[in-house]
């Protein structure tokens, strides 16, 4: 086991090496004349103007909660999924009771108008 | 020293570090990704307990949804995206001594603790075999009624974020 | 064991003969086959790119009553070539205000989440990167590395187009990634397993049969997930000036759209190892290098769905988007997976035909019922009226009726 992690180690280092060196190839053979204003912040139309941090809405915080809620509920749900083969009904029913409670959470968010994009 | 030990050291190192600089950078941003570097750190540590499905749980939870959770809070807090003071005062070599007493004495108290090994019920079967523990996650005689308070505990926290960010944004209906 | 059987196995014996004969201790030629492999299979996936850009340009270009590239080489076939030698010479414009690392990092981070899903898909019986004891969760986790790229390469930009974009797409990425999850827990099921090499030999039968709806619910997620039109809001060039990549020039902006094919084909690999059987298919487990072309016939036909999608469809709007995904999606997903899950071990498993057929008609009454429920939500639903019914129009009707009866055409 700790040789598959092994390569997927291994792996992550070469397909994080792959694009650098393409990159760096890439970077020794095209030109490189800056100017201030080749280099300038793109705007539509106008010089740049204020922060490049707006502030956002609190629409992205909740669907990120959302998503944090059935995120572990599915990490939850992965090793009964494995061990479903070997389970009777009465197991199945037991996980089914977990998902309908997740529903109904998902129904509450659903009813209170945290899914709308507005 | 072996492959494996190495791999260890160099991990420790780098959350160590990575620790370090999420309390210490000027930049949110920064101080949040520092903090996606140290988890990924505490992820690879999984891995090499041979835990992979912890290594994997800890990268879908804490980098996936928890730091993405912690940026989107940052673009949320516009003011104080970057601070400008020095990130620390005259006294700091008397925290640094408290913390490294305070770290002693714990090392000292735990080494003669008994609670540090596992005393509590273990899922039986190899370590990786993740179907053992899906078995004892909906097993009567195993860890079921903790599985479903987990449902609950979840639906409960959403029901806390949602009133919770629906009230700030001014009530809904 | 011949070479035209598996040639994978043939070579990796031989190497590592050759590497021991050299006096190697056998863990550290293991190290070592493991760079070679993972080197080889990169490399190799980075290539497909160069082949997948002049496929898909052509086929789009099909669609649209156009010819596509077809003046560098035969059929155009060497106009990626060109393109490339044109990308490496580019410059690379670095806007003021940029942070340096997180900049750079993000194109490279983008192409690195694609390749690493490499990692442990099955090519064939025998050649695969590895076969993880956690590779479906190991499949979500690294999608979500592509998601810290896409907030790096937003915020890095420093512009605030960039970041606007890219909050939106991990807004999208992140809620997509829920019926993803629900759904990839079925193949899961069936195989009880999560390395993918068991759940496709799990698959006597393809797990498209079992659970057709949850396989398409699979694909739309997926193509959402790359950010494919018709959910290409990532790159939405009318309302954000083409999004978080806007600073980025050269070979930089052009890792964000190789990741983007590289991934569109990792998609359809992936559903045809999840639910199309992978590599299985006649005689495939004596010779493993049938599988491999059983692989590609599956990939291509559900990439071709993938082209023909981008080709055809319009952009959704990021609130009809987020409808369908947390008020269709997410519910539906888990509905099949309650429903999958209890029938599953109520029907008799003995006769496969039962149970497929079972399985079958259990998702053609959902798809039925679901129907009737969007119908009566669709009709309730009001629609804000924005012109008057009758509009003046360039032809007015009663001239068209004249030419009707005299059968010119116009």
């Amino acid at each position: 086991m700790l040789a598959d992690w092994l390569y997927i180690g291994i792996f992550l280092i070469i397909s994080l090496f792959l694009p650098s060196v393409a990159l760096i190839v890439a970077g020794i053979l095209g030109p490189k004349k800056p100017n201030p204003v080749k280099n300038s912040t793109y705007e539509c139309g106008v010089e740049t103007f204020g922060e490049s941090l707006t502030q956002f809405k609190v629409q992205y915080y909740l669907y990120a909660l959302v998503f944090l809620v059935f995120d572990v509920e599915a990490i939850f749900l992965y090793p009964w999924a494995v061990a479903y083969q070997v389970q009777t009904v009465f197991y199945v029913v037991e996980a089914i009771i977990f998902v309908l409670i997740l529903l109904f959470a998902l129904w509450y968010a659903w009813r209170k108008g945290a899914l709308e994009w507005v | 020293m072996s492959g494996t030990q190495f791999i260890f050291l160099v991990t420790a190192g780098v959350t160590l570090a990575a620790a370090v600089m999420t309390v210490s950078a000027r930049k949110m941003m920064h101080a949040a990704l520092w903090l996606v570097l140290a988890l990924t750190g505490v992820a690879v540590l999984f891995a090499l307990l041979r835990s992979s499905f912890f290594a994997v749980v800890q990268v879908l939870v804490y980098i996936g949804a928890i730091a993405i959770l912690i940026i989107f809070s940052v673009m949320l807090t516009r003011r104080v995206v970057q601070e400008q003071r020095p990130r620390v005062n005259r006294l700091w070599w008397v925290a640094a001594l408290l913390a490294l007493m305070l770290f002693t004495g714990l090392v000292a108290t735990l080494a003669s603790w008994n609670g540090l090994y596992p005393t509590g019920q273990a899922v039986a079967g190899h370590p990786e075999d993740i179907g053992a523990l899906g078995l004892a996650l909906v097993d009567p005689a195993g860890f079921v009624i903790p599985f479903e308070v987990a449902s609950l505990l979840l639906l409960a926290a959403l029901v806390g974020a949602v009133f919770i960010a629906l009230e700030r944004k001014g009530g809904m209906q | 064991m011949s070479f035209w059987v598996d040639p994978y196995r043939f070579l990796l014996e031989w190497l590592r003969n050759l590497l021991i004969g050299w006096g190697l201790p056998a863990d550290w030629a293991q190290v070592v086959l493991f760079f070679v492999g993972a080197f080889a299979l990169g490399t190799a996936a980075l290539l497909l790119v160069v082949f997948l850009i002049w496929l898909e340009r052509k086929v789009v270009g099909r669609i649209q009553d156009r010819l596509g590239p077809n003046r560098v080489g035969p059929w155009g076939i060497f106009q990626t070539i060109a393109d490339i030698g044109k990308i490496f010479t580019k410059e690379f414009i670095t806007p003021v205000g940029v942070d340096w690392l997180l900049y750079n990092l993000a194109p490279v981070l983008s192409v690195g989440a694609v390749l690493m899903l490499w990692a442990v898909i099955p090519l064939t019986m025998t050649l695969y990167g590895v076969n993880l004891n956690v590779a479906v969760l190991y499949i979500i986790a690294v999608g979500e590395l592509g998601e810290m790229a896409v907030i790096l390469a937003g915020w890095g930009s420093n512009n605030k187009y960039a970041v606007l974009a890219a909050f939106r797409a991990v807004a999208q990425l992140i809620s997509y990634e829920v019926p993803l999850i629900v759904t990839l827990l079925l193949p899961v099921m069936f195989a009880g397993s999560m390395g993918l090499n068991d759940i496709v030999q799990a698959q006597s039968v393809w797990f498209i049969f079992l659970a057709p709806v949850t396989a398409l619910i699979f694909f739309i997620v997926s193509i959402a997930e790359v950010g494919r039109a018709p959910f290409d809001l990532v790159e939405a060039e009318s309302e954000l000036v083409s999004g978080f990549n806007i600073e980025y020039s050269g070979l930089k902006f052009g890792f964000f759209f190789v990741a983007d094919f590289l991934h569109a084909f990792t998609i359809a690999l992936l559903f045809a190892t999840l639910f199309l059987g992978g590599w299985r298919g006649p005689g495939a487990i004596q010779y493993p290098v049938l599988g491999f072309v059983y692989l590609m016939i599956k990939t291509s036909v559900v990439y071709f769905i993938v082209i023909l999608l981008r080709a055809s469809l319009p952009r959704f709007r990021i609130d009809q988007m987020m409808n369908l995904n947390w008020k269709l999606l997410t519910p539906l997903s888990m509905t099949m997976l309650v429903l999958t899950a209890l029938l599953d071990k109520l029907l008799p498993s003995s006769p496969l035909f039962v149970r497929i057929v079972g399985m079958v008609v259990m998702n053609v009454l959902v798809l039925l019922i679901l129907n009737q429920i969007l119908k009566l939500v669709e009709n309730r639903r009001p629609r804000p009226v924005v012109a008057p019914v009758v509009r003046p129009v360039a032809r007015p009707p009663q001239i068209s009726s004249v030419q009707n009866g005299s059968g010119t055409s116009s």
